[in-house]
């Protein structure tokens, strides 16, 4: 049974390898997308520009401007002196946020009453601006802080003291990286994978496959090891790149990550072979992978929570192998995730899996044209 | 050789020709489109299911936050402070007795996060001589999302101080207060930028798959040679091409811009003019991309492979849609220059959000015009010297 399900492989490996251009985009792309992703997909700001507002050109509101131009994360553009600037300067994106700081600010804040620090921020993108919200509220913390030591001023009530768990400076890319080895290894196996029997069936070869002693068994095994062994090679080298380029921290232990990583290839080959088996064309199995995958990846969890989805799509998520993967690679790199910790995400892919490879299986022999 | 000097010659016998060229092929175009119902489905059905889906299921307002609410001595202070918790959108408390309990919750991702008030915060409280610990831990993994929680929690620490203070009849606590106005989105509702970033995503999607697919299985067949010994010029070809889809995804475009203001709500604060004039540059370097990579690839499973790897995850990551560009290291915004979408993006969340601002509109409407002209060139020129 082994030398015939080798000499498939072997075929199928062939039939991947021997056209350069197909030999590129297997290998090449996945590397120089973690590269460019990984350094592009953050949700951390840097050099947020901004303009100033100052109408009291005091000690005092002086020290704070320059708590934000000195931080690497803002970039002071202009000062500003009347208020018909504004609109423009936003309207147009030169600024994402002006900072007015009104002609009582010192005075309020000598006497003792308490002032006002208005921000404008450019809500275009809601989420850039509730980010600049926050750093600015950080700035300003601090600016409180020390003039209330400094100045006698009494201290509040009740202080809050927030901590990180498992990513104590919430740095972006510690999240976003791990998730890219699941994305980016999930479009190499579907890939892979999609057209594969796609391929043979519009070109014929596949009906020569049907008649050869293999048995359906041997078939979907010599089909999907092929990437499986793409996928598993290709995962290790990303997840290094993840390591040892992008320094995110790898806590948990390797078990549990390739016990989610052999499920989820299992998955994803099952949905992919699956496709690639109900295509009568090429063109039929490209679509189905492209149907399968942009939702798969925009609903994994990847960038947006899966919590903030209405219900609905929440279930249909369920539906979704990638998200549990994300929970896996995430949980082992940051979390410290045992393996008992991951079973509610493991099983799921490996039902997934079993379930469309078998019908994958059944394809191979009752789908004809 | 010959049939390229055939093709100049008929080219200079004037336009009517070409018009009639041209018609007929864009017929002949037709008549497949017809006969092959899928690439209606791709340019109608497709971007409506995936505006749909994407549309609800894309969100980055963090609301309803499970977190765990550790009261080790409860007071009226601890009770006010709580109260705020429970009555804000923001967040859905757990109460539970023991921190020992809530870090189980946090690590099983149970809860998201704990406020913790210790035994003594009720008397530091009240002596009064040193602020009161409240104490928070939150799930960090997902960066962003404890960024907003954490900002939640600072918003309802300073309203509920500020009204301690004002209960016991003492002055603003903080010497300065942030008053903060977010434009264009004041309730700061991420669907407003995330569905028209997502109409970009979904149509480069489209416009890929229309041309890439289409026009490589050409190839393949060896179809476009057989068009090619006709008198019919490239251009023609690729105009006539273009034309059927172009009209297709015109109406997909439509049908999903159609939807992001009736069905998601978003505000079209710009001309609809701008709108669909500048859908249509974009479309067009979108089949022109589509149009590239097949006539580079000429074979469909390599160009399927190219349209998935160079549209989608670049426009989805690298345009701006949700991650900001200047935030990027230099090189990779090089990079970004080239992604059609980030234009396009850029003028949607513009004229949707913020209306006609024609120093955002201009120079990104020259960028897709460049981009289109590229594209389309480069097709073309590829085309031709394969024939030789």
């Amino acid at each position: 049974m082994w030398r015939r399900v080798i000499a498939l492989i072997k075929k199928e490996f062939l039939a991947l390898m021997k056209d350069k251009k197909s030999r590129l985009t297997i290998i090449i792309p996945p590397i120089l997308q973690l590269l460019i992703f990984g350094y592009a997909a953050t949700y951390d700001l840097e050099r947020v520009r901004f303009a100033v507002y100052d109408e009291d050109r005091s000690h005092a509101s002086r020290d704070l401007i320059s708590r934000f131009s000195c931080s690497p994360t803002f970039h002071l553009v202009s000062h500003i002196t009347r208020d018909e600037h504004i609109a423009p300067l936003i309207d147009n994106k030169n600024v994402l946020l002006i900072i007015r700081i009104g002609p009582q600010f010192s005075r309020d804040l000598l006497t003792g009453r308490g002032t006002d620090l208005q921000v404008i921020i450019d809500g275009r993108n809601s989420n850039t601006a509730l980010i600049v919200l926050n750093y600015v509220r950080t700035i300003l913390t601090d600016f409180n802080m020390d003039w209330m030591a400094r100045h006698n001023w009494p201290t509040p009530p009740a202080n809050l003291y927030i901590r990180s768990w498992y990513n104590e400076n919430l740095e972006s890319r510690w999240f976003i990286v791990p998730g890219i080895v699941g994305l980016l290894t999930l479009v190499v196996t579907m890939l892979v994978t999609a057209l594969s029997v796609a391929r043979e069936r519009e070109q014929g070869t596949f009906d020569q496959l049907l008649v050869t002693p293999l048995r359906p068994f041997e078939l979907l095994l010599g089909k999907a090891l092929p990437g499986f062994i793409i996928g598993i090679v290709e995962a290790t080298l990303i997840i290094l790149i993840a390591m040892f380029w992008f320094d995110i921290p790898l806590r948990g232990n390797l078990l549990a990550l390739y016990i989610g990583l052999v499920l989820f290839l299992l998955s994803a080959i099952g949905v992919g072979l699956m496709i690639s088996s109900l295509a009568l064309t090429q063109q039929q199995g490209l679509m189905g992978a492209f149907i399968f995958l942009v939702p798969s990846v925009i609903l994994s969890g990847f960038t947006t929570p899966i919590a903030n989805m209405p219900v609905l799509v929440q279930k249909l998520t369920l539906f979704n192998p990638l998200r549990y993967f994300m929970v896996v690679i995430r949980g082992v790199f940051l979390e410290e995730a045992p393996v008992t910790v991951l079973l509610d995400q493991y099983w799921p892919m490996a039902l997934i899996g079993s379930i469309t490879m078998l019908t994958a299986a059944w394809f191979f022999r009752h789908r004809t044209t | 050789m010959n049939n390229k000097e055939q093709g100049k010659n008929l080219n200079q016998s004037g336009s009517g020709a070409t018009a009639m060229r041209l018609r007929g092929i864009v017929r002949k175009e037709f008549l497949q489109i017809m006969r092959d119902p899928s690439s209606i489905a791709i340019a109608f059905l497709m971007p409506v299911l995936l505006l749909l889906l994407f549309g609800y299921g894309v969100s980055l307002d963090a609301e309803h936050v499970p977190v765990a609410v550790v009261v080790e001595h409860s007071s009226v202070h601890t009770a006010s402070l709580t109260a705020k918790f429970s009555t804000s959108r923001y967040f859905e408390p757990v109460f539970i007795t023991s921190l020992q309990e809530a870090k189980q919750a946090l690590i099983n991702h149970k809860v998201d996060g704990i406020i913790y008030l210790k035994s003594d915060f009720s008397r530091i409280l009240k002596t009064g001589y040193e602020p009161a610990p409240i104490q928070v831990i939150l799930n960090g993994v997902d960066s962003n999302t404890a960024r907003l929680v954490s900002g939640y929690v600072q918003g309802i620490w300073a309203t509920w101080i500020e009204e301690l203070a004002r209960e016991q009849g003492s002055r603003a606590s903080m010497p300065v207060n942030l008053q903060h106005r977010i434009w264009f989105n004041s309730q700061v509702r991420s669907q407003n930028f995330l569905v028209p970033g997502l109409v970009a995503v979904i149509m480069t999607l489209i416009g890929a798959l229309l041309t890439a697919m289409i026009v490589s299985r050409e190839w393949e067949r060896g179809t476009m040679e057989a068009l090619m010994s006709t008198p019919v010029a490239i251009r023609e070809i690729l105009l006539g091409k273009i034309i059927p889809y172009f009209v297709l995804g015109m109406g997909g475009m439509l049908l999903t811009v159609a939807l992001t203001v009736w069905l998601f709500d978003v505000p079209l604060r710009g001309s609809f003019w701008i709108l669909v004039s500048t859908s249509a540059l974009f479309l067009l370097t979108a089949l022109g991309m589509g149009l590239f990579i097949s006539t580079i690839a000429r074979n469909q499973f390599i160009a399927g492979q190219a349209a998935i790897i160079v549209t989608f995850l670049p426009a989805f990551l690298l345009s701006g849609f949700i991650f900001d560009i200047e935030s990027m290291p230099a090189l990779v915004q090089a990079i970004t220059h080239i992604i059609a979408a980030r234009y396009f993006i850029m003028i949607l969340q513009t004229v949707f959000l913020a209306g006609n601002v024609w120093s955002v509109i201009i120079p990104n409407a020259f960028a897709l015009l460049v981009l289109a002209i590229i594209f389309l060139g480069l097709s073309r020129f590829k085309s031709y010297k394969r024939l030789d």
